[in-house]
């Protein structure tokens, strides 16, 4: 039952975008439409899960000073293997990503998985946690994604809902932003809500 | 007159906070007060200036010996002994400095603009000079957006925001007003 909690944690309770607010540079930049933001999202579950599972087997070997380099060596080089993974079969997805895939290494999700939590628990527990965080991230990126490509270009995963109506700006920067904190403010909201119901 | 158009192009035109989405994490951590705003927009010049010279070099070595593959390991492990190289010897030279600069410098290493103008020097294959100039664009355009952003937080400081909004949301939209007037640049310089 607690692994089930150690996976399912990361969807709500501790959703590393609206919770704990990270991972912002990929989750602004490449929610242009759903399909990015779930390429990125599943890109970043992959490395988190596999550089946790590394990490939290060799985590007795480790010497504390050093921890922190040889936790990035582990996560670039699963960076370096997911990057020529998606170069090689998801040619167009992986251009559409561009710089971000490599930027996935000081993607501050994985850093504080590994630190956190990979670091100090076994390894099927690592990797569940992985796992959740991930899919919690993957989540919210294609809800992103999917709000600003309705409202931007009136499609969802590429399927045309209607035309004519477009919000061209949601596509550009500023929608990112706006997007974003409107989501986050509604977060917030039901957040308050909750706490004030359980007050009662 | 080119590294120029780099310079202009990274501070306004494409800065990279507002248009490109990179360094969104330190932003919107540290842009509360105007002082340490730009404590950290000077510390991550300099770091951005002095690891894009080093990861040219680096690229070099790995361009000659076919292994562009490891760029991402490499770099990163460059620039994260460089940051903390660079803050050994702050602590021991001047505590001055250090003062000023030092508590932003570990969280420098994990700013994804560091990364990411390495990267993008890497890819568009610039010369030093031009890499030189671009970082230079990169982290003034850094320094730019922290300082105006931190001048309309404390300001809002004062008034009373629904509380749903308060922190972070009500920072994201703000982001969102001053990226429109930013979208304003665009297309006044074609590289």
């Amino acid at each position: 039952m607690s692994r089930m909690r150690e996976f399912t944690k990361g969807f709500f309770k501790e959703n590393a975008t609206y919770v704990q607010v990270l991972g912002m540079c990929p989750t602004l930049a490449v929610t242009t439409n759903a399909i990015n933001g779930f390429g990125m999202g599943l890109a970043a579950t992959a490395v988190l899960t596999l550089s946790n599972i590394v990490i939290s087997s060799i985590r007795k070997g480790v010497p504390a000073k050093i921890r922190i380099p040889i936790f990035i060596t582990v996560i670039a080089t699963f960076v370096t293997i997911v990057d020529l993974l998606m170069h090689a079969f998801t040619y167009e997805l992986w251009k559409a990503l561009g710089i971000f895939i490599p930027l996935i290494v000081v993607n501050c999700i994985i850093m504080g998985r590994a630190e956190a939590y990979a670091s100090k628990n076994d390894v099927l527990n690592s990797a569940l946690d992985g796992l959740g965080v991930g899919l919690g991230f993957t989540g919210s990126l294609v809800l992103l994604g999917s709000i600003r490509e309705i409202l931007g270009n009136g499609t969802i995963f590429g399927v045309r809902l209607w035309s004519g109506f477009n919000m061209f700006a949601m596509i550009l920067p500023p929608g990112a932003y706006m997007t974003l904190g409107l989501l986050a403010a509604l977060f917030t909201a039901i957040g308050l809500k909750r706490k004030r119901g359980e007050q009662k | 007159m080119r590294v120029f158009l780099i310079l202009f192009s990274a501070l306004l035109i494409n800065n990279y906070v507002f248009i490109r989405f990179l360094g969104i994490c330190p932003f919107l951590g540290v842009s509360k007060k105007l002082d340490t705003a730009v404590g950290m927009g000077f510390a991550a010049t300099f770091v951005l200036v002095m690891s894009s010279v080093i990861t040219w070099f680096v690229n070099k070595l790995l361009a000659v010996s076919g292994l562009e593959f490891l760029r991402t390991v490499s770099f990163i492990l460059v620039i994260a002994t460089f940051v903390q190289f660079v803050e050994f010897v702050i602590r021991k030279n001047s505590p001055a400095l250090y003062e000023a600069l030092g508590i932003y410098l570990p969280l420098i290493t994990t700013n994804c603009i560091i990364l990411g103008v390495a990267i993008l020097n890497a890819q568009a294959k610039y010369s030093l000079l031009e890499a030189i100039f671009h970082a230079l664009g990169a982290g003034l355009g850094f320094l730019l957006a922290l300082v105006i952003f931190a001048g309309i937080r404390e300001r809002l400081e004062l008034y009373e925001l629904p509380k749903s909004f308060e922190g972070l949301p009500i920072a994201l939209i703000l982001a969102s007003i001053i990226s429109m007037a930013f979208m304003g640049f665009q297309g006044l310089i074609k590289l």
